[in-house]
């Protein structure tokens, strides 16, 4: 982790934000734009879905129009063929070689299918893809996503879209510790509180998208967001306090008046 | 894997596009097909029959009866 709050480096590119947007659940081009100002994101997410010659051009132009850079991901991808395809396309449509890499194995939990999403993972990293794996909160799959030569990993809080927040810390504080490439959480964020946690347990950056796009004023929320990142960062490297089971007096005992 | 390519009728060659069947007129390339299926090629990508084309061989593929075509953009997402 580098001591520079304006930013981290992901395979040699520095990101001016360590909050990543992610735009699913956003109501209009009007409330991206909104959320992408005061969020300060400069990397989001989008999809790669079917022309809907209706509606084309929206969520590129925003990002464009903000100066935001695009990571295309693969969700909606349950096999290692579907995502390195889904990737090729993105590679094509918006000439970048990122890819936030997600292989899902049922549509329930949408959790990461840890055995397809390592083959997809070693396969684009071959094929020059600058990688980011969408991964289970797992020490040991991070490290060999990294071994894999993954440009970052990212593991999941909670299942997306869940809101229950970073439900095994331990973990994300090891996969934080023992991974020499860039750790960002990634979904199961419920609120503020829940992105501070994260950066005070190592991680690099958050990405966040539910919590943001689906909460009673997105603008607002992406505004909290970046304080929260921020806070959570600075705490980090203060250094926290370690527990106790008792209490330990904040006064001074010496001096202390016979009344 | 479901073989949803559609059969060749009597009133022209067919191909699929974006899950819905196509006419395609003979000699019809991908970026014929692009162009009338959504104007600006501007963050388009384009798979035939699971293979990505790229752009710069848009002009010069030609679709054949039976191809399965997809047009791909952005979408809010992730």
């Amino acid at each position: 982790m580098n001591d520079d709050m304006t930013g981290f480096v992901v395979a040699g590119t520095t990101l001016s934000s360590r909050l990543i947007l992610g735009t699913g659940g956003i109501s209009s081009p009007d409330v991206l734009g909104a959320v992408l100002e005061s969020s300060g994101a400069s990397l989001a997410t989008v999809a790669v879905r079917r022309v809907d010659p209706a509606t084309r051009g929206g969520v590129l132009d925003v990002l464009h129009a903000h100066g935001v850079a695009v990571l295309p991901n693969t969700a909606g991808c349950f096999t290692a063929a579907e995502a390195v395809l889904t990737a090729k396309l993105a590679r094509e449509a918006f000439e970048t070689d990122w890819v936030k890499l997600e292989v899902i194995g049922d549509e329930e939990t949408l959790l990461p299918d840890a055995v397809e999403l390592l083959d997809a993972a070693e396969q684009l990293c071959d094929e020059g893809f600058v990688v980011l794996p969408y991964t289970n909160d797992d020490p040991v799959l991070a490290r060999r996503l990294e071994q894999t030569g993954c440009a970052a990993v990212m593991p999941l809080g909670a299942p997306i879209g869940s809101g229950l927040g970073i439900r095994n810390p331990h973990n994300i504080a090891l996969i934080a510790q023992r991974c020499s490439v860039p750790v960002v959480l990634d979904a199961g964020i419920g609120t503020a509180s829940d992105a501070t946690l994260a950066m005070e347990l190592g991680c690099a950056g958050v990405m966040v998208a539910t919590a943001i796009t689906r909460s009673r004023q997105p603008a607002r929320m992406a505004g909290a967001f970046r304080a929260a990142v921020e806070a959570g960062y600075e705490a980090r490297l203060a250094g926290r306090i370690p527990r106790r089971f008792s209490a330990r007096a904040s006064s001074p005992v010496e001096g202390l008046p016979d009344l | 894997m479901r073989d949803s390519r559609p059969p060749d009728t009597e009133q022209g060659a067919r191909i699929v596009v974006n899950g819905e069947p196509h006419p395609v007129a003979p000699g019809a390339t991908v970026a014929d097909l692009v162009s009338s299926w959504c104007g600006s090629p501007t963050g388009i990508a384009v798979a035939r029959n699971r293979e990505v084309v790229p752009r710069s061989e848009w002009a010069t593929t030609r679709l054949s009866p039976r191809d399965v075509v997809e047009i791909v953009t952005a979408a809010a997402g992730g």
